[in-house]
């Protein structure tokens, strides 16, 4: 009876060891795509992220060096008009989801909400360019920023909803119990305690949609000089990358890893701040 | 508003018949199918501290917040009868439940300092909600109702401190100090002290002795001896029902009716 229970002890033991490393090989394989995009970004780009680069316009073709810093400022430029649009319409609406509404209505807006967040982005794109380039004649970075600000709304709206959500009871009861309206209570108390959260949410929309491509080729459409009007074509980052990228000339192959580095460590510095937010969050809910 | 800035004078006082805060008239309260409280008709001295004692589910809870008009906060409630403040129908359709409540402050079971704001902060939030914006009233109110709640020693150092560093007993006084800042002239307690230790509940009780020279109180509670100890009236709830209502002493040492007996003395509940 005893060896039996031991052979039954060692062969689990087995099982045990095979699952774990299992586990740890996937592991493995999740990180391994991310250090190899880094390793070639940083070997191929690093070379020509200089001065020049963040501070000059891009060079005519042939003549060497030039720099991104209109797609830089354009991304910028871009963000901040998606931010505009996106931001409060997500928040808002999050909100709404989260204290308001009769829970059919908010099934179906919450539905809603998921399947935009699955569509392609280059659908938004289109969409945009059908109902505001067609209609003014013209690529425009308002275009560009309202393809982009489509794209962040249901993100925002789910995060936002789900941490105003994380917001325990007791302290919308306390504040109405003193007597506080209810539009007061949620503004200065829930949206207060939930703002790490909502803040956080934002940040990885802005992130997620600063190296949107798609969306902006029928938009914003990319501009090689510096755009002086909202109501023209703009530079983006990803635009400028992709334009580069698919482009005959070894140069311009050498900015766009440029472009893709910045862009990429861009979005990872958006990422460890959210980090740094969100420290200790098990502790405080929100 | 008026009332946050004018204390409103307590009733004549009568020797024979004690002034009533409250008059329950026929209230009766459904959540959706459910009947919550049944036909309760009682009156709440003013400045006396009324238990409402009772097993689980009784309607204890849903009472004391009809007091205030919390109860509406779940959706689907529908109230029958009526219950007078000083007087004043609470459940008139002009009646602004947020004017209300700040009539009728309530203090919940589990301690609930805001965790964005300081010590301060926390006490004077429903003055800077309601758009109370002096500085120095502020400050003064915030000083008054820290020393009312027994509070004001220990953290007078640290008013800019989260509410939420103090300690459980603490953060229930503060919350006592919170609903006293707007000046209420009642105060509701949904069993302030079952999630606190010995210490602080018996600070607790100590302060709600203190308080009712100038507030009529009214609180939830589980415990029998603290009921017996803190109250000048007890109030026995039944699935719902109203059983008995009297002078505490009068409730523990000789009920007029065999449920409250039975509850009193440990045989169900």
């Amino acid at each position: 009876m005893h060896f039996e229970r031991a052979r039954r002890h060692t062969w689990r033991k087995i099982k045990s060891g095979l699952a774990s490393t299992i586990a740890f090989v996937s592991a493995l394989l999740v990180i391994t795509p991310l250090s190899l995009v880094f390793f070639h970004l940083v070997v191929n780009g690093a070379g020509s992220v200089n001065w020049d680069f963040f501070t000059k316009l891009p060079a005519p073709v042939g003549a060497a060096g030039g720099g991104m810093v209109n797609a830089i400022v354009g991304s910028l430029e871009l963000l901040a008009l998606a931010g505009a649009i996106g931001i409060p319409v997500g928040v808002l609406g999050g909100v709404y989801l989260a204290e308001y509404g009769s829970a059919r209505i908010n099934s179906v807006l919450r539905f809603l909400a998921d399947v935009l967040n699955g569509i392609p982005s280059i659908t938004w794109g289109v969409v945009v360019y059908g109902l505001v380039v067609l209609r003014f004649k013209g690529f425009s970075a308002y275009a560009g920023g309202l393809a982009l600000s489509l794209i962040m709304i249901p993100l925002i709206l789910r995060t936002t909803e789900e941490v105003v959500l994380l917001v325990p009871n007791g302290y919308r009861e306390a504040s109405l119990a003193l007597g506080v309206s209810r539009w007061k209570t949620i503004v200065h108390i829930v949206m207060k305690t939930a703002s790490k959260g909502i803040i956080t949410g934002i940040l990885l929309a802005l992130a997620r949609v600063g190296g949107e491509t798609a969306p902006l080729l029928f938009t914003a459409f990319g501009n090689r000089f510096w755009n002086h009007s909202l109501s023209q074509p703009i530079a983006a980052l990803p635009l400028q990358i992709f334009t580069y990228a698919i482009s005959p000339y070894d140069d311009w192959h050498r900015q766009a890893w440029a472009g893709a580095l910045v862009l990429v460590t861009g979005v990872f510095c958006v990422n460890v701040i959210v980090r740094i937010l969100t420290r200790g969050r098990a502790a405080s809910v929100v | 508003m008026e009332h946050v800035d004018q204390p409103v004078e307590p009733p004549p006082a009568d020797e024979s018949v004690p002034a009533c805060t409250f008059q329950v008239k026929n209230l009766s309260i459904w959540y959706g199918e459910k009947r919550a409280i049944d036909n309760v008709t009682l009156d709440i001295a003013s400045n006396a501290v009324t238990a409402i004692i009772g097993p689980s589910g009784c309607g204890k809870s849903t009472f004391i917040r009809a007091l205030n008009r919390m109860h509406e906060l779940v959706p689907k409630t529908r109230v029958e009868g009526t219950v007078l403040l000083q007087g004043e129908d609470l459940y008139l359709n002009d009646v602004d439940p947020a004017v209300v409540r700040r009539r009728v402050g309530m203090v919940f079971q589990k301690s609930n300092p805001f965790p964005t704001m300081s010590i301060g902060e926390n006490v004077v939030v429903g003055l800077w909600l309601n758009g109370v914006r002096d500085r120095k009233f502020l400050n003064e109110r915030l000083e008054k109702s820290l020393r009312m709640a027994a509070l004001w020693d220990e953290v007078k150092d640290d008013l800019h401190k989260p509410g939420t560093s103090l300690s459980g007993g603490q953060q229930q006084r503060l919350c006592i100090a919170r609903a006293l800042a707007v000046e209420p002239e009642v105060l509701l307690m949904d069993e302030p002290c079952s999630a606190l230790d010995p210490i602080a509940t018996a600070k607790i009780e100590e302060l709600i002795y203190e308080l009712k020279a100038r507030y009529t109180i009214v609180t939830v509670t589980h415990n029998m001896q603290q009921a017996g100890r803190i109250s000048d009236y007890t109030a026995f709830f039944y699935i719902g029902r109203l059983i008995e209502i009297g002078p505490t002493t009068k409730i523990f040492t000789n009920p007029t009716d065999r449920q409250t007996e039975d509850y009193i003395t440990g045989r169900f509940g």
